[in-house]
């Protein structure tokens, strides 16, 4: 590596020959086992969604979008894409693996109060103008890249985002987990046929945060394919500020 | 060195975190013989959690109106046919066990009892709701005219529809809104419905709620039941 292929100036992070040390340990354990434990989570979830393929209460459908209505258990999901085999196994699944979703959701979002690094990731409004120039620039409006910390505005956007989507699906599925001893979570989410709803909605969010979370990676900067997993960038993008 | 290579070390790794989980994802399974008790295990935790941290024994369901009820509200029983007791005319709910008075209740000494009647939502472990009216007796009721012995901490209900039975923890059993129901929506309790009794809470799901009850047992030990026996959680709180 050369300081010549570096549009922007490193310093002050801890840098060798193998890169700049750009993830903690925990933050890069936290990452995975959450993206395998997610992975889990939604197959289960699509089991025990095929139990009962509607929204809203028995013969009292809802009047909300879902492609995924269906009178057949034939029609529903595929049986690679579901976890546990039938309902009982699929919920044993769902209930055991929410406990390190959740777990490692509190790990990374409390490391990043207590080491000051959510000052690298959260979105404020202060970031809307140059996450509009780091749009412009991906849309070719713009010629030269907006000048960027560890993250630009726009990845600072999605990563806030991902961390409220976490939390979003673990208080509605809390919320049909428990709707009478969480009565009060429940009413918040609309009751709790809405309440399964909007945690079905948060399912496909995160496929669709996920797509373009890896399709970015490797268009954008395939080196941070490495930090995440070694925790060294090497890449062209400064990795602190 | 281009920016972003990985080296083999890098992909062994990755496939450390990525292998099990596609393995498992495209499997399908319910954990295999490896994994299903320990899946069953934390299911257990889980049962803890919900009946010691989060279920309270005063917080009350949700009541609807009337006017709210669903217009369906499915039956459900394991029987090929809808069940009948073997001897109607001579029904009784015994109840015995870890007592101090075992007793045999008939139809018209539980309807005599102070009679609790609400209209609910059912939560179904498969997903879907319905909204109806039970009245009986609360099982409290019962509990206090047999004398549980001090070391009841189960409850086992039996019934006629084949081999279908419940455990219960005694938290639930006793909380205000659990009942020995013999009315649905006005109406005497119908046998598609589990006439001429059955276990009715809004504070766990339907296949905790034993119907066409005979016995209704306290015990030391942990009992099991039609379903829970086969992996879905055993204690159902809601």
């Amino acid at each position: 590596m050369t300081s010549s292929s570096q549009p922007f100036p490193v310093a002050g992070a801890e840098s060798s020959a193998r890169g700049v040390k750009r993830h903690h340990g925990l933050v890069r354990a936290a990452h995975w086992i959450n993206a395998a434990v997610l992975l889990g989570m939604i197959a289960s979830g699509l089991q025990i969604y095929m139990a009962f393929p509607h929204f809203g209460m028995k013969g009292r459908v809802y009047p909300v979008p879902n492609p995924f209505d269906s009178n057949s258990l034939h029609q529903g999901f595929p049986e690679w894409a579901r976890l546990g085999g039938w309902l009982a196994g699929g919920l044993n699944w769902h209930f055991a693996l929410a406990w390190p979703f959740v777990l490692t959701g509190l790990v990374y979002v409390g490391f990043l109060i207590l080491t000051g690094e959510w000052r690298a990731l959260l979105f404020r409004p202060r970031d809307v103008g140059p996450a509009i120039a780091m749009q412009l620039y991906y849309l070719r409006l713009r010629r030269d890249h907006p000048p960027q910390g560890k993250h630009n505005a726009l990845q600072k956007a999605a990563y806030t985002f991902i961390v409220i989507l976490g939390a979003l699906s673990a208080l509605t599925g809390f919320a049909i987990y428990k709707p009478v001893q969480l009565a009060w979570l429940t009413t918040i989410l609309g009751g709790y046929e809405l309440a399964r709803y909007w945690h079905f909605i948060c399912v496909w969010i995160f496929i669709g945060f996920t797509v373009v979370h890896v399709a970015l990676v490797f268009l954008a900067d395939p080196a941070s394919f490495r930090a995440i997993v070694t925790g060294w960038y090497r890449g062209k993008f400064p990795s602190h500020g | 060195m281009a920016d972003g290579q990985l080296d083999r070390r890098d992909f062994f790794r990755l496939g450390l975190v990525a292998g099990p989980a596609a393995l498992v994802a495209a499997c399908g399974w319910d954990g295999g013989a490896v994994l299903r008790p320990r899946l069953g295990a934390i299911s257990r935790l889980n049962d803890w959690v919900g009946e010691h941290v989060l279920l309270s024994s005063s917080r009350l369901a949700p009541t609807y109106d009337r006017s709210q009820r669903s217009g369906t509200m499915p039956s459900y029983f394991i029987s090929d046919n809808t069940p009948v007791a073997p001897d109607a005319a001579g029904w009784g709910l015994e109840v015995g066990g870890l007592v101090r008075k075992p007793t045999r209740f008939t139809r018209p000494m539980l309807e005599a009892l102070p009679r609790l009647s609400y209209t609910v939502k059912h939560h179904c472990v498969e997903g879907w709701t319905a909204i109806a009216s039970w009245a009986g007796v609360p099982v409290s009721t019962i509990a206090a005219m047999v004398e549980p012995l001090p070391g009841a901490r189960y409850l086992r209900f039996d019934s006629f529809d084949e081999n279908y039975f419940n455990g219960w923890d005694l938290k639930s059993a006793m909380h205000p809104q659990t009942i020995l129901a013999y009315g649905f929506n006005d109406q005497p309790l119908r046998p598609d419905h589990g006439a001429p009794l059955r276990l009715y809470s809004p504070i766990k799901l339907g296949y905790k709620l034993t119907k066409y009850l005979t016995r209704m047992t306290f015990t030391a030990e942990r009992p099991g039941g039609y379903w829970e026996d086969q992996g879905y959680p055993w204690l159902g709180g809601i």
